[in-house]
C-alpha cells in the first residue's frame, strides 16, 4: 500500500534523515521507535505530504503522491496527531465531522450522509456518548478516541499516529493500542511512534527503529527489540523479557549499581 | 472514484440515530427569525428616538409611504428626520457592526486566538494613515474615505508580503508579528502628521476621525462601502465550514485534507476588505470586532456556520445601540470608539472572570 524509496527528509537546507526503505501493507500495524530528535516527527510530517521530500519517493497504491492534492493523500492518509487542548470549544461530533473535509468539495458543508459516518465512527470506537459533548472539557484519553475518531470518519486506508499514547494514563494507552489492533484486522494499516517500546510488542506487526535519521533497524518486534538495540538508540542499559505464557516481551530500564 | 470506499467497513454497521431534523418546524425557525425581528424591533426604536421625538406610528406610515407610495400623514420635518437623517446613520451602523463583527469572527478562527480583532494585520493603523493623510493635505471627504480604504489594504497587503518573505517560522505567527511591527511604523506616521497638523482645524478632525463617528454617513458611503462588504462576505459565506478546519491551525489542517495555504490568503483578504471598507467611512471603531464574535460564540458555539450569522445580526445590532447611546446621551455627540470601549471592555472582562472555559 505505502512504499518509500530512497526517502530524505527534513526543513529545507536542513537534512534530519536519509536514505529511507521501507513498505506497509495493507492492515499492518508498523510502530516506530527512535530518540528524541530522532527524527520520527519530521518522517510523520514528510508522508503525510506537509514536508516536500528532499529525495526518493512516497507511493501510495503503485502511485507517486508528489502530484497528488491534498485532498486525494488526505483521503487516503488518516492523520491522529496529539491531544492537545483546542482553541475554540467544537462538539466532539463536530470535531469528528472534520474528518471529512478530506470528501468535501472546498465550498461544500457536511450533510446528513456525512453526519452519519462521523456517527458511526464514534461508535465503533465506542465512544458514541461523547458526541454532544465539549471538546475542550473531555479528558486526554477520551480526546486521543475522538481524534482517531475523526481520522476514520475520512475513511482512509492508512493511519498515521504520531505518539497516540503520549500523555495518557495507562489504561487509555492501552485502549488506544487495542483499537490500533483492531483497526488493523479491519484492513487498515497503521503507522504509529511511541516512546515505549512495550507499545511495540502489544500492537505491531513490525518495528522500524529511527536513530539520527536512519533505519537502525527494520523487522518484527522480537527480532528487533533487543537489549542491543535499545542500548544503541536511547544510550540507556534495557533488559528484554519474555513474558512467560504470552507471545510478548517487556523492557526495563538498567540502571548501573 | 478510487478504492478508497471499501474501508467503510471498518467504522461498523450505522447505528440507528434518530433523524431529529424533520419536524420541529417551529424550533428551526426561530432561532433565525427571532434576532432579526429584534433587530429590525431596535432599527424602528433608532428611527424614531433622538432629539427630535417621532412616534412610532408615524416611523412605519413614513416607511410604508417610502417603500409602497402609500400617502403620508406625517409632517414634513418628520420625514426628513426619518428618511434624510436618521435611516442613513442607521444604514451604516448595521452594514458597518455586521462587517466589523464578521470580519473579527474570521479573524479569531484563522490566528486560533479568540483576543484577536480584525486590527491584528494593521488595517486600522492603515486606513487611520491613509484618512489622517487626507485631512492633513485638506482633501474632499471621498478622497479621505478612499485614502483610509487604500491605506487599510495597504497595510495588510505589506504585513502579508512579510509573512510571506519569512518562511522559517509558524507562518501564523510570522503574520501577527510583522502586523505588530508594520502597525508601529504606520502609528508613528500618524502621530507625526498630528504634531505636524494645524491644530485649530485638522488636529481635531483626526482625533475625531480616529475615535470613530456615524454622525456624517450619508446613504452614499452606504452605497460606496456595500459592494466592498458583500463581496468580502462571499468567500467568509462559502468557506464557512472550511473556516472550522482553519482554526486547527496549519498543520492539522493541511494533514485533514485542506488547502491551507490557497484558503489563508483568500479569508484574510475578505475580512480585510470588509474591514477597510467599514471604516474608511466612520473611522475606527474599537471592540466590535472583538467583543461581538465573543457574544456570539456563547451563544450559538464555535461552528462558523452558525458563528458567522450570529456576528452579522449581533455586530448590526451592537453598533446600532451603541450609536443610538452616543446621539441620545448628552448635549453633543459622543464618538463612538470611546462608548465601545467604555461598554465593551468592561464587559469582556466580566467575561474573562465568568465565562465557560475555552469560550474565552
Amino acid at each position: 500500500m505505502l512504499e518509500v524509496s530512497g526517502l530524505a527528509f527534513g526543513y529545507g537546507r536542513r537534512r534530519v534523515g536519509a536514505g529511507l526503505d521501507l513498505t506497509v501493507r495493507a492492515g499492518e500495524v508498523l510502530c516506530l521507535l527512535g530518540p528524541n530528535g530522532g527524527g520520527k516527527t519530521t518522517l510523520f510530517k514528510t508522508l503525510l505530504g506537509l514536508l516536500p521530500p528532499l529525495a526518493g519517493a512516497i507511493r501510495l497504491d503503485g502511485e507517486d503522491v508528489a502530484r497528488w492534492s491534498r485532498r486525494r493523500l488526505a483521503a487516503r492518509l488518516g492523520y491522529v496527531p496529539q491531544a492537545q487542548g483546542a482553541t475554540f470549544p467544537f462538539r466532539v461530533s463536530d470535531v469528528v465531522l472534520m474528518g471529512r473535509a478530506s470528501r468535501l468539495g472546498p465550498f461544500a458543508s457536511p450533510g446528513p450522509a456525512d453526519r452519519a459516518i462521523a456517527a458511526r465512527a464514534l461508535a465503533s470506537l465506542e465512544i458514541a456518548h461523547l458526541a454532544e459533548r465539549t471538546y475542550t472539557e473531555i479528558s486526554g484519553g477520551e480526546r486521543q478516541m475522538v481524534l482517531i475518531a475523526r481520522a476514520l470518519a475520512g475513511e482512509p486506508g492508512l493511519l498515521v499516529m504520531d505518539e497516540p499514547t503520549a500523555s495518557l494514563d495507562f489504561g487509555n494507552q492501552t485502549r488506544v493500542l487495542a483499537q490500533v489492533r483492531r483497526l488493523s484486522r479491519l484492513g487498515i494499516a497503521v503507522i504509529l511512534s511511541t516512546h515505549d517500546p512495550d507499545h511495540a510488542f502489544l500492537c505491531a506487526d513490525r518495528v522500524a527503529l529511527l536513530h539520527e535519521g536512519r533505519l537502525l533497524a527494520l523487522g518484527d518486534p522480537a527480532a528487533t527489540i533487543t537489549p542491543e538495540s535499545l542500548a544503541r538508540i536511547y544510550g540507556v542499559a534495557v533488559a528484554v523479557v519474555p513474558l512467560p505464557g504470552f507471545r510478548q516481551s517487556v523492557c526495563a530500564p538498567l540502571l548501573p549499581d | 472514484m478510487t478504492p478508497e470506499r471499501e474501508a467503510v467497513p471498518a467504522l461498523g454497521p450505522p447505528p440507528d440515530v434518530a433523524d431529529t431534523r424533520s419536524g420541529h418546524r417551529l424550533s428551526a425557525v426561530l432561532p433565525v427569525l427571532l434576532p432579526i425581528l429584534g433587530l429590525l424591533a431596535l432599527v424602528v426604536l433608532a428611527l424614531a428616538t433622538g432629539r427630535y421625538s417621532v412616534p412610532v406610528g408615524d416611523v412605519f406610515g413614513i416607511l410604508a409611504g417610502k417603500l409602497f407610495g402609500l400617502p403620508v400623514r406625517a409632517e414634513p420635518a418628520m420625514q426628513i428626520v426619518v428618511l434624510q437623517v436618521r435611516l442613513p446613520r442607521i444604514l451604516a451602523a448595521l452594514v458597518v457592526g455586521a462587517g466589523l463583527a464578521a470580519a473579527g469572527a474570521t479573524y479569531q478562527g484563522l490566528f486560533r486566538n479568540p483576543l484577536v480583532s480584525p486590527d491584528i494585520l494593521g488595517v486600522s493603523a492603515g486606513a487611520s494613515l491613509g484618512a489622517v493623510l487626507g485631512i492633513f493635505l485638506a482633501l474632499p471627504v471621498a478622497a479621505i474615505q478612499g485614502l483610509a480604504f487604500a491605506g487599510g489594504l495597504g497595510a495588510v497587503a505589506a504585513v502579508y508580503a512579510v509573512g510571506a518573505a519569512v518562511r522559517r517560522h509558524d507562518p501564523v505567527l510570522t503574520l501577527v508579528l510583522a502586523g505588530v511591527a508594520i502597525g508601529a511604523v504606520l502609528g508613528s506616521a500618524i502621530s507625526l502628521l498630528k504634531v505636524l497638523a494645524d491644530p485649530y482645524n485638522q488636529l481635531p478632525a483626526i482625533t475625531y476621525w480616529l475615535l470613530g463617528s456615524l454622525a456624517s454617513a450619508s446613504l452614499g458611503d452606504v452605497a460606496a462601502i456595500l459592494p466592498a462588504i458583500l463581496l468580502g462576505l462571499v468567500p467568509l459565506v462559502l468557506l464557512r465550514w472550511r473556516m472550522n478546519l482553519m482554526s486547527l491551525g496549519e498543520e492539522e489542517a493541511r494533514a485533514l485534507g485542506v488547502e491551507t495555504r490557497a484558503l489563508r490568503p483568500v479569508l484574510i483578504a475578505a475580512a480585510t476588505l470588509v474591514t477597510a471598507a467599514a471604516v474608511s467611512v466612520t473611522g475606527v471603531i474599537g471592540w466590535i470586532g472583538l467583543l461581538v464574535p465573543h457574544v456570539a460564540r456563547l451563544l450559538v458555539g464555535p461552528d462558523f456556520r452558525r458563528l458567522l450569522p450570529a456576528s452579522l445580526i449581533l455586530g448590526a445590532g451592537y453598533l446600532l445601540a451603541v450609536d443610538l447611546v452616543a446621539r441620545t446621551i448628552a448635549p453633543i455627540e459622543v464618538p463612538l470608539g470611546i462608548l465601545t470601549a467604555l461598554i465593551g471592555a468592561p464587559f469582556f472582562l466580566w467575561l474573562l472572570a465568568s465565562g465557560k472555559r475555552g469560550w474565552v
